[in-house]
């Protein structure tokens, strides 16, 4: 254990952390919201966010950029980016929910036949990736990890004692608490969230109260597409790299942040997501980095003995403000 | 049945049905579980503007019956045509935007909202935002009455400059229109309470407020009066004969027999999924048959 290198780099852990965290969170919210409707878990759903890694690519390849555009282009490359990624990750969220989910829905599927097609549509999505699109298309697809080129490139933006704060952990953590915030207000403010948690907290009684059941589970696939997609652009900021299976670990990270914090619960996203990050973090470097995957699963295992509803422990449907 | 206080007014009794005085019309409704028959042929009509009572012993498929009617369940076969349009196998939430509500047996509202939510989630059926519009706020409006701004001075007079969203407008309208429905079933000073906290009668009111909030022309009660005492019962004929007052047209399925014969203007009783008797409480409280379902056959007893 080495907790003079832990004390001594905390701030810069702690802001590792939570940059981690903000992406664990944001896709973490396309778990919560699906589960806290349908109370599926929705394995396709690290897809939706390699999905989105790629679109990133994909946008930066097309408009040819790289790290040497000036401040706005490189600004308005990344907005656009963004703006594709969230698009195409709902539209694959949305695909996935209308081809898998709805028919074995409608024809009142068990909960484990939907739970396996969840799995079956993640599987596809990889191999269309890793696999069908290269014999298609040729590189980049493939099984190799791709290189996004860095837009944006890392500054530092204010120095506190030896630490110092770049510009993209704080982008991406302001940009993972402001959409959280604003789902947030969504939720509990709008019209359409308050189908949102009526659904949640009975579909039968909201569709007869009126409510489009259907309507509000496509928003709801829409929504987390949304982050997911925004998570994606994020990441690849951060870590610059696109792979056909860099959705599972996330996602499994992403997953447990959900439980962690309290699946169905949106600001439990937030609360697991940034716990994970910054208790992965402050792991790797007490111990070493080896054992942060074990570290994330041992605090999901004891909190899970404690509170097993997870730490905020309630429902989408009971998220008031 | 037994003694029973047997209201006089029975006019509605033979009137001759026409057609636009029908709004629900039954025909023929056969509903199947497998090899379990809960409706058998069942066939009745609702006319706008009258309180009509369905009742029958436990199991009698009353409350099926209500399901067919709101799209929970779809009839084996038969149809059930609302104020001119077929509705058997629609949607649940279709036929609400046609104008049918209903409350439920076991009280079924949205346990974690308030109750003035539990209401306003009733408007929602008539508001029309779309996502775009209640994420961005577009579709301004201009030149609304001073009720539907907002009432803080500066953003009133900024909101005359560049209007104000129609989900703003909405909102708020929707707010105003459950105040008036809490206040109108008399629950409104708990309308802020978590409706799982609620006591029960006032969950009861509640879901009747709920309902009123869809604008229904048809209100179905699905045993409102079910666990309360005799003051409680007396309160909910007057409020039941308020919201036909409203213009409404009311289905009520309720086990009191007091309140039943007190209230409504027609009675259809069913057995075993098969209409049984139907007429004015008077004619069917003295109906051999249902005197029978209710007490059993005599040479039974």
């Amino acid at each position: 254990m080495d907790f003079t290198n832990l004390i001594e780099g905390l701030a810069g852990f702690t802001v590792d952390g939570l940059t981690k965290g903000s992406i664990y969170a944001l896709v973490a919210l396309g778990y919560t919201l699906v589960y806290g409707v349908l109370r599926l878990i929705n394995f396709a759903h690290s897809e939706v966010f390699m999905v989105g890694a790629w679109t990133v690519l994909g946008v930066y390849t097309a408009v040819g950029a790289h790290s040497g555009v000036g401040v706005w282009l490189a600004i308005g490359i990344t907005l656009l980016a963004g703006l594709v990624a969230a698009l195409v990750s709902a539209g694959t969220a949305l695909v996935v929910e209308r081809v898998a989910y709805r028919p074995l829905r409608n024809k009142n599927a068990p909960p484990l036949i939907v739970l396996i097609t969840a799995i079956g549509c993640s599987l596809v999505l990889v191999e269309i990736f890793g696999h069908a699109l290269r014999v298609f298309f040729g590189a980049p697809f493939g099984r190799s990890a791709v290189n996004i080129p860095t837009v944006v490139p890392t500054r530092e933006v204010f120095t506190i004692g030896n630490f110092n704060m770049s510009n993209i952990d704080l982008i991406v953590i302001l940009a993972a608490v402001g959409m959280m915030v604003a789902l947030d207000l969504f939720v509990n403010k709008s019209r359409l969230g308050r189908g949102v948690r009526a659904v949640a907290q009975d579909p039968d009684t909201a569709s007869l109260m009126g409510v489009n059941k259907n309507n509000v589970i496509m928003l709801v696939f829409i929504i987390g597409g949304v982050a997911a997609g925004l998570a994606a652009l994020l990441h690849t900021m951060k870590y610059d790299f696109a792979k056909f299976d860099m959705g599972f670990l996330i996602g499994i990270k992403a997953f447990t942040a959900a439980v962690l914090g309290g699946i169905g619960n949106l600001r439990g996203a937030l609360v697991g997501g940034l716990l994970l990050g910054v208790c992965e973090v402050y792991s790797s470097a007490l111990i070493s980095s080896n054992w942060e995957d074990v570290t994330a699963f041992v605090i999901l295992v004891v909190v899970l003995m404690f509170r097993p509803t997870g730490i905020l422990g309630e429902s989408l449907g009971k998220a008031r403000a | 049945m037994p003694e029973q206080t047997i209201p006089e007014s029975t006019s509605v009794q033979d009137a001759p049905i026409s057609d636009s005085e029908v709004l629900l019309t039954v025909d023929h409704v056969t509903l199947r579980f497998g090899g379990v028959v809960a409706l058998n042929d069942v066939d009745f009509e609702i006319r706008t503007g009258e309180i009509l009572g369905l009742i029958g012993p436990n199991g009698a498929g009353k409350t099926t019956c209500f399901n067919a009617m709101t799209g929970v369940y779809k009839p084996t076969s038969g149809s059930i045509t609302f104020d001119g349009t077929q509705i058997a196998g629609s949607k649940p939430h279709q036929i609400t935007a046609l104008g049918i509500a209903r409350t439920f047996q076991n009280i079924r509202l949205f346990p974690e909202m308030s109750a003035l939510e539990n209401v306003m989630v009733g408007c929602d059926a008539r508001n029309k935002t779309s996502v775009l519009g209640a994420l961005f706020r577009m579709y301004r409006i201009w030149g609304l009455p001073e009720e539907d701004l907002p009432r803080n001075p500066v953003r009133r007079a900024l909101a005359k400059v560049i209007g104000v969203s129609r989900h703003e407008v909405e909102e708020r309208r929707s707010r105003r229109k459950s105040w008036e429905l809490l206040r109108f079933v008399g629950i409104a000073d708990r309308a802020d309470e978590l409706s799982r906290n609620l006591p029960y009668g006032y969950q009861r009111r509640l879901e009747i407020a709920r309902a009123l909030a869809t604008d229904p022309k048809l209100l179905c009660l699905d045993e409102p009066a079910a666990g309360f005492n005799p003051a409680e019962k007396e309160d909910l004929m007057g409020l039941i004969r308020r919201i036909r007052d409203r213009g409404l047209t009311v289905l009520l399925i309720e086990h009191d027999m007091r309140l039943v014969m007190g209230v409504t203007d027609r009675i259809v009783v069913l057995e075993f999924g098969s209409k049984i008797a139907e007429g004015a409480p008077a004619v069917v409280a003295r109906d051999p048959k249902v005197i029978a379902a209710y007490l059993g056959e005599p040479d039974a007893a």
